[in-house]
């Protein structure tokens, strides 16, 4: 069997009192193209945040190409922050609202994890960024800020910030939601690109026709739980649950 | 009132108002410069999950914002030197006067921090950044652009507020104002002169932080 690139194994998170995420497995192998859908609150951001260490979590592990990650051991030691720092790198992610740096370039942006975190020197920085930047189709805006550009441009600039480290395994959180209409395939054009070229990557989107053609398989959370898995002609077309038809129904897909 | 004014006397020593003029820009600029130190590691404290850098960083604050700028000034220039903690005169003012500006600093920054979207932090963890490191690159030069209008503001109050060291002898504007006004009975044309010298001073600052204000402006 090959080892998965990601692989989450019963991974459980609390707020307070109130567990979001109850008992979450997931395994990904290196291109694999997983969609995540569900309705409001049923912990899709959450979980991606795990998986990023952006939240910390409860019981469960996460590992990264066979290394456990945030943690270690059976019993679940905090990792140090330099290592988190470490690990973090290996997964690329792209937030709902951009989250450009405003007081960067477009290029900056973009170079800035190559040069802190990678260490490189600025020349080979420029290259690859310059690099990434065209192939998002940001080449001549490389010198403008996050607010002289569109939502869409800014959202495409965000992933080329996060591919041009070269991580593992992408993570997508709702990329299109806070986009204007007309905005939103100029960047799910360039994600199904990524896709094509056997990028890994996880996402979770409310595009169901986007989800139905750019996944290997989908996966359709429920109350902190997967419902069900399995490839998108399946999920969308012959649902399981009860749920998942409903949610179906009332997303019109 | 059979005053007439005579300028004459206080030309002759305008160089010395000058050179007071000087002295207090200088004293405002070294402790603008600290008390911005001072104010962003209080205001990181205050904003830390450690209780005891709250504490601490909260009664700084408190302390030095409720006690009068000239009671700190002679306290620090009659208090400290019998603790054993000898100064000079313009050193033990600027000393005071960056502790008090780095209070108010704080609270400028603090707000600054707050005011920022959280995302920003996240995604710069997000590329591998350690958490020194998204300050240094991404939560700080975002959080002082956005407090320039403030820290400017708060510049100017600290210029005008080196005239309290004319209590303690050191030689600004306001000390060289006092002594002309002594030796020479001009009353009126020394004051006037003086008060001009600070607004035409304030007016020029307030006119270069407005040039730097557009420059730094992030565009949205
Ligand atoms: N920081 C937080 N503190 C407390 N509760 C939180 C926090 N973040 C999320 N939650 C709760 O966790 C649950 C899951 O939230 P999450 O954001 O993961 O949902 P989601 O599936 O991404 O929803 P949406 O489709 O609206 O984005 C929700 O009930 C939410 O209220
Ligand atoms: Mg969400």
């Amino acid at each position: 069997m090959v080892q998965p690139i990601l692989q989450i194994e019963n991974l459980h998170k609390k707020f307070k009192d109130v567990e979001v995420l109850k008992g979450v497995d997931l395994s990904l192998e290196t291109g694999d193209v997983v969609s995540i859908i569900g309705s409001s609150g049923s912990g899709k951001t959450t979980l991606l945040r795990c998986v990023n260490m952006l939240e910390e979590f409860h019981q469960g592990r996460i590992l990264i190409d066979g290394e456990e990650i945030g943690y270690s051991g059976p019993r679940h030691k905090a990792r140090k922050e330099s290592e988190i720092a470490r690990q973090r790198a290996m997964t690329g992610m792209v937030f709902q609202q951009f989250n450009l740096f405003p007081h960067m370039t477009a290029l900056r942006n973009v170079t800035l994890g190559l040069t802190k975190v990678k260490k490189m020197p600025a020349e080979e920085a420029n290259a690859i960024a310059g690099k990434w930047l065209a192939r998002v189709g940001m080449s001549d805006r490389c010198d403008h800020h996050p607010g002289q550009l569109s939502g869409g441009q800014q959202q495409r600039v965000a992933i080329a910030r996060a591919v041009a480290m070269n991580p593992k395994v992408m993570l997508f959180d709702e990329v299109t939601s806070a986009l204007d209409p007309e905005l939103v395939n100029e960047v799910l054009n360039v994600i199904k690109d990524l896709a094509n070229e056997g990028m890994t990557m996880l996402l979770v989107t409310h595009e169901m026709k986007f989800a139905f053609e750019v996944s290997d398989r989908v996966v359709f959370m429920n109350q902190g739980r997967i419902e069900e898995e399995g490839p998108p002609e399946e999920l969308f077309r012959k649902p399981k649950s009860q749920r998942l038809a409903e949610f179906l129904k009332s997303s019109k897909f | 009132m059979g005053y007439t004014l005579n300028f004459g006397a206080v030309w002759r020593d305008f160089d010395l108002l000058l050179s007071g003029l000087g002295l207090g820009l200088g004293l405002a600029i070294v402790s603008i410069f600290a008390g911005c130190w001072i104010g962003l590691v209080a205001a990181f404290a205050m904003n830390s999950k450690h209780v005891l850098w709250r504490r601490v960083a909260s009664c700084y604050v408190t302390a030095i914002r409720n006690t009068p700028l000239l009671v700190l000034i002679l306290f620090s220039f009659f208090v400290l030197p019998r603790l054993g903690i000898r100064l000079g005169k313009v050193e033990s003012f600027t000393v005071t006067l960056s502790i008090y500006a780095g209070a108010y600093l704080t609270e400028v920054f603090r707000g600054a921090l707050l005011a920022l979207p959280r995302g920003l932090r996240e995604a710069g963890l997000a590329i591998g950044l350690t958490e020194w490191q998204a300050k240094i690159w991404i939560t700080i030069p975002i959080m002082l652009r956005n407090a320039f209008p403030a820290l400017g503001n708060n510049f100017i109050s600290l210029f005008k507020d080196t005239s309290l060291a004319a209590a303690i002898a050191v030689p600004e504007l306001t000390f060289y104002a006092r002594q002309i006004n002594v030796n020479t009975f001009r009353v009126i044309e020394t004051w006037l002169v003086a008060s001009l010298m600070y607004v035409a001073a304030c007016y020029l600052i307030a006119a270069g932080l407005r040039f730097f204000e557009r420059r730094l402006a992030i565009s949205r």
